[in-house]
């Protein structure tokens, strides 16, 4: 038997965290890209687009993300098509975001004055020019801190991959801890990892708030 | 092609899996909701350390996945000699969930409460209790209750990774039924659709359960 000392545990730990960190920004460039698609969609007064978009919330957001992550992992192979762990990962994770900005994206684009819209028409502007040079660069202003703050989420569901197998931070935990059989030592170590991840850009995500709110 | 008729012969045990996601559910609102308030009240009336201490444990569960809290509960708690069922280490690791979550929600409508109400309070001769529960906390509550609500079900959605401990809750009695008739689609399909109806129907009752609770305002 290979003896594992304190610093091969943190090491493995280390070295696996390298993959949490990649997950997490793929599925968070994932699940912005396809929000920004939603949000577009829910914005046009087709009736048809916007109920879609509230069924795609509604689905995504009223089922566990691990079940999501089964049915991309487990359900689709069975189907006859062939999907990785990591593939598996990145598809869950990318519809468990653009699921949530979506909702947080439309609460921030709310929050302007519908005036703005009125006036962009008054002015002659199209519906993508007021979208690009009236709305957006407002609706960020509003919507970054949020989003810093579910970025925070995103990392945190990163952590169910390691059910299907993907080896991230909380799988290289979990194999450690079988050939250790050291689980307070282990998990102590996996939680503070993903805290010293997460924990400042909810700092960050406080400190955009509070700027924010100074500067309104 | 999908067969959904393999698995009319398990519907028992999606019954007795879904009985267990919302026994769990219920409890863990009810302690979690009630450990948050504890909680708020200590952080924003509290003393220094009370706030320092609810702080630090806000952040930390807030800052981790709850799989590893729970896989912390289970696995590493008997390390140091706490020995927990699976089902108690998942009703632990909800209820520290949610209070956390709920924690900063409660937190920040006891923050709205203007500070005129509680000098009014207290010019009319009530005691620091009374305040509490007859001027701070219903106004409070009915301010966050959409946002409490939703991190209620955002917990019972959660839930699902308890399976991982063998909690014999929906997700397990999935992976049960996926492992003998290997309808993982199927069965992780219908799942999923439970979870949906479980979450739409918890949304109603908690929207039935806020206009029976803040009726006040109408009587007015």
């Amino acid at each position: 038997m290979i003896e594992f000392s304190n610093y091969d545990i943190l090491r493995n730990l280390l070295f696996a965290t390298q993959w949490t960190i990649l997950l997490s920004l793929a599925a968070f460039v994932g699940g912005t890209t396809v929000a920004l698609a939603l949000t577009a969609m829910r914005l046009t007064r087709n009736a048809i687009m916007r109920t879609l978009v509230r069924m795609y919330v509604e689905l995504f957001q009223g089922t566990p993300l691990l079940m999501q992550m089964f049915l991309c992992f487990f359900g689709l192979s069975m189907l006859g098509y062939e999907i990785s762990a990591w593939g598996a990962a990145i598809l869950s994770l990318t519809f468990f975001t653009s699921a949530f900005l979506v909702e947080i994206w439309r609460g921030c684009i709310d929050t302007l004055p519908k005036g703005q819209w009125e006036a962009s028409r008054c002015l002659g502007l199209s519906f993508l020019q007021t979208l690009r040079f009236i709305i957006l660069p407002q609706a960020i202003r509003v919507a970054t801190a949020p989003t810093v703050g579910f970025s925070v989420q995103v990392i945190k569901g990163t952590a169910l991959a390691s059910v299907i197998g993907f080896v991230e931070l909380t799988k290289v935990g979990t194999m450690l801890n079988n050939a250790t059989f050291e689980p307070f030592k282990v998990f102590t170590l996996v939680a503070l990892i993903y805290f010293m991840l997460c924990y400042p850009l909810s700092l960050y995500s406080k400190h955009l708030e509070k700027k924010f709110n100074v500067s309104r | 092609m999908l067969y959904f008729s393999d698995l009319l012969q398990y519907s028992d045990v999606f019954f007795s899996g879904l009985m267990t996601t919302v026994e769990l559910t219920v409890l863990t609102t009810f302690l979690g909701v009630a450990l948050g308030t504890t909680c708020a009240t200590l952080r924003q009336y509290g003393n220094l350390a009370g706030q320092r201490i609810v702080s630090v444990y806000v952040e930390l569960i807030r800052n981790t996945p709850f799989i590893v809290q729970l896989f912390f509960i289970f696995f590493g708690l008997p390390a140091i000699g706490i020995m927990l069922s699976p089902w108690e280490a998942s009703m632990i690791a909800l209820t520290i969930n949610l209070g956390a979550y709920s924690t900063e929600i409660i937190r920040a409508g006891l923050a709205s409460i203007s500070k005129g109400q509680v000098e009014a309070a207290k010019v009319l001769g009530l005691n620091f209790r009374q305040t509490l529960t007859r001027v701070i906390f219903i106004p409070a509550f009915e301010k966050i209750y959409p946002a409490l609500t939703s991190q209620c079900i955002i917990v019972m959605l959660g839930s699902a990774v308890i399976s991982q401990i063998s909690v014999q809750d929906l997700t397990y009695a999935a992976n049960l039924v996926q492992s003998r008739n290997f309808r993982a689609f199927e069965s992780y399909l219908v799942t999923a659709l439970l979870y949906l109806g479980l979450s739409i129907l918890l949304r109603f009752a908690f929207n039935a359960l806020g206009k029976r609770l803040f009726a006040y305002r109408s009587v007015q």
